[in-house]
């Protein structure tokens, strides 16, 4: 199908950009790689009047070193991502994660921004970017604000966000020399995670000193498995240990019920993955 | 909207509505009706063309944002009517029935052998993962696109180009990201 008419804009700044959401008002919608929002605007699930385009202002592309932490721009693609030197050095959970995502036409034109701030609770990016405590840069007419990720995601397709901002960029601390990995369970091709699980690990004279745990779709939101963070610090990684340690993964949560999968069955993928992200991080 | 795009090697000027799909401006407006429209939810791939160089889904990207860039569909491979590698090999390899799939599957093989020259047969899959084939059971489409492999050697891109006699100094990272002659 074809969407409904709309006005397009494409501005080349940040602050036009801004100016642009405000003028158009509360029908407005922001495009970054149309990966998500053009699906829907296909099937008329959503008619927005204006239609401002992210994509021709230079400053929101690409990877900086800011110090101790990294900073990806809005819209840098799923495919730059995938082969940044800097991401796969301080932050190789993105990366990891972000070969996952869907297929290489769609990591062609998709965006790291676009992906969290479109916040589908399947979305691959999200547990990766919570358990990496980032951080989101947003604009708005007021000018910038930082939110941390625990802040940004607060329901099904919903984030801290008010309608005339924008992602502008997201800062993620340096996790240099970390172990990473990112299991992701779904039954074909280019499908969305039914569950999938971001595991992180610093390793210390043998033993691990600290571990970050983010799930993917056992909750509207991205959750922190802290339970296993807790139980694999001091530990060597030995099968025994994590195994022990995954058996925390699915406390607290209440994962969504849905044709794919009830309650208990999602619980026990996030164990067994949690063991199988681990395993493999650590191998790697 | 007014746009500037290149296709298959020739500008065109046009105006669009802003709501136009970049397939839909390619096949109702410029008449390439060799990429087609396989599905209304971003899946099948049929539609995929090159977008400086590189695949995308063309029905997942408004022909306002194609303004000012370099488009290659399948049309556009063929030179002086020798079939490209990837072509000869999806027909030598018999890697069609209905051939729907077709334009979207060669557009993507050959953009998985510019990053990839010389896949195995996992990577071949994962490579075409977003493009879906309702007939052939996949097995002589990833033959074909080893075989292409094997033709196109040392390297995918630039070595496509030349069975054309296209502009080398433009040449891109994709196979076809070169319209070839037209400009
Ligand atoms: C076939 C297919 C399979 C997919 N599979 C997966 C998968 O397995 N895992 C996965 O994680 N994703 C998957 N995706 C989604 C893909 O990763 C998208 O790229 C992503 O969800 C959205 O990014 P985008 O840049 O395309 O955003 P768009 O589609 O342009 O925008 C999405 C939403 O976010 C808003 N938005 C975008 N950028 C900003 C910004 N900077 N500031 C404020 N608001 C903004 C838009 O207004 C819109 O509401 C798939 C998509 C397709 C088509
Ligand atoms: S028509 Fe199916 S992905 Fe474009
Ligand atoms: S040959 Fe019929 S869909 Fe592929």
């Amino acid at each position: 199908m074809i969407p409904a008419p709309f006005d397009y804009v494409a501005p080349s700044s940040v602050d036009d950009a801004v100016r642009a959401l405000a003028e158009a008002g509360e029908d407005a919608k922001v495009i970054a790689g149309g990966q998500s929002l053009l699906p829907v605007l296909r099937m008329r699930l959503a008619a927005p009047t204006t239609v401002v385009d992210l994509g021709r202002i230079p400053e929101l592309r690409g990877v900086r070193d800011d110090g101790d932490a990294l900073v990806i721009g809005a819209m840098t693609t799923h495919y730059d991502v995938q082969r940044d030197p800097l991401l796969a050095e301080h932050a190789l959970l993105l990366v990891k994660a972000t070969d996952t995502v869907a297929d290489p036409q769609v990591r062609h034109r998709g965006t790291f921004g676009g992906s969290l701030a479109h916040a589908d609770p399947a979305g691959d990016l999200l547990a990766p970017a919570l358990a990496l405590d980032a951080e989101m840069v947003i604009a708005g007419q007021d000018g910038r604000r930082t939110v941390a990720a625990a802040d940004f995601f607060q329901d099904f397709f919903t984030t801290a966000m008010a309608p005339e901002e924008i992602l502008v960029e997201v800062r993620v601390p340096k996790h240099t020399g970390w172990h990473a990995h990112y299991e992701k369970f779904n039954r074909v091709a280019q499908a969305w995670s039914m569950v999938a699980v971001a595991a992180a690990v610093r390793t210390e004279g043998g033993r691990i000193a600290e571990a970050r745990v983010g799930l993917t779709n056992m909750a509207s939101v991205p959750v922190r498995a802290r339970g296993v963070e807790q139980a694999l610090v001091g530990q060597e990684a030995t099968p025994e240990a994590i195994r022990a340690a995954a058996e925390h993964a699915a406390e607290g949560t209440s994962p969504t019920v849905d044709g794919n999968a009830d309650v208990e069955y999602r619980q026990q993928l996030a164990r067994v993955l949690t063991g199988r992200a681990i395993t493999a991080a650590m191998a790697g | 909207m007014r746009i500037t795009v290149t296709v298959d090697g020739t500008r065109y000027t046009d105006d669009v509505e802003p709501r136009t799909l970049l397939v839909h401006y390619l096949r109702e407006q410029l008449g390439k009706v060799g990429t087609v429209v396989g599905c209304d939810t971003s899946n099948c791939g049929a539609c995929t063309v090159h977008l400086d160089g590189h695949s995308v889904k063309s029905c997942s990207v408004l022909a306002v944002q194609a303004d000012g860039c370099e488009v290659t569909t399948v049309e556009g491979l063929a030179r002086d009517g020798t079939l490209h590698p990837v072509q000869q090999a999806f027909h030598d390899n018999h890697a069609l029935q209905c051939g729907f799939c077709t334009p979207g599957m060669i557009m993507q093989s050959i953009d998985l052998l510019a990053d990839n020259p010389d896949p195995d047969e996992q990577a071949v899959r994962e490579g075409i993962e977003g493009n879906l084939c309702r007939c052939t059971g996949y097995q002589n489409i990833i033959r074909a696109v080893q075989d292409a492999a094997h033709h196109m050697r040392p390297g995918a891109g630039p070595e496509a180009e030349r069975v054309a006699g296209g502009d080398q100094s433009a040449a891109g990272r994709a196979a076809s990201s070169v319209g070839g002659g037209g400009e």
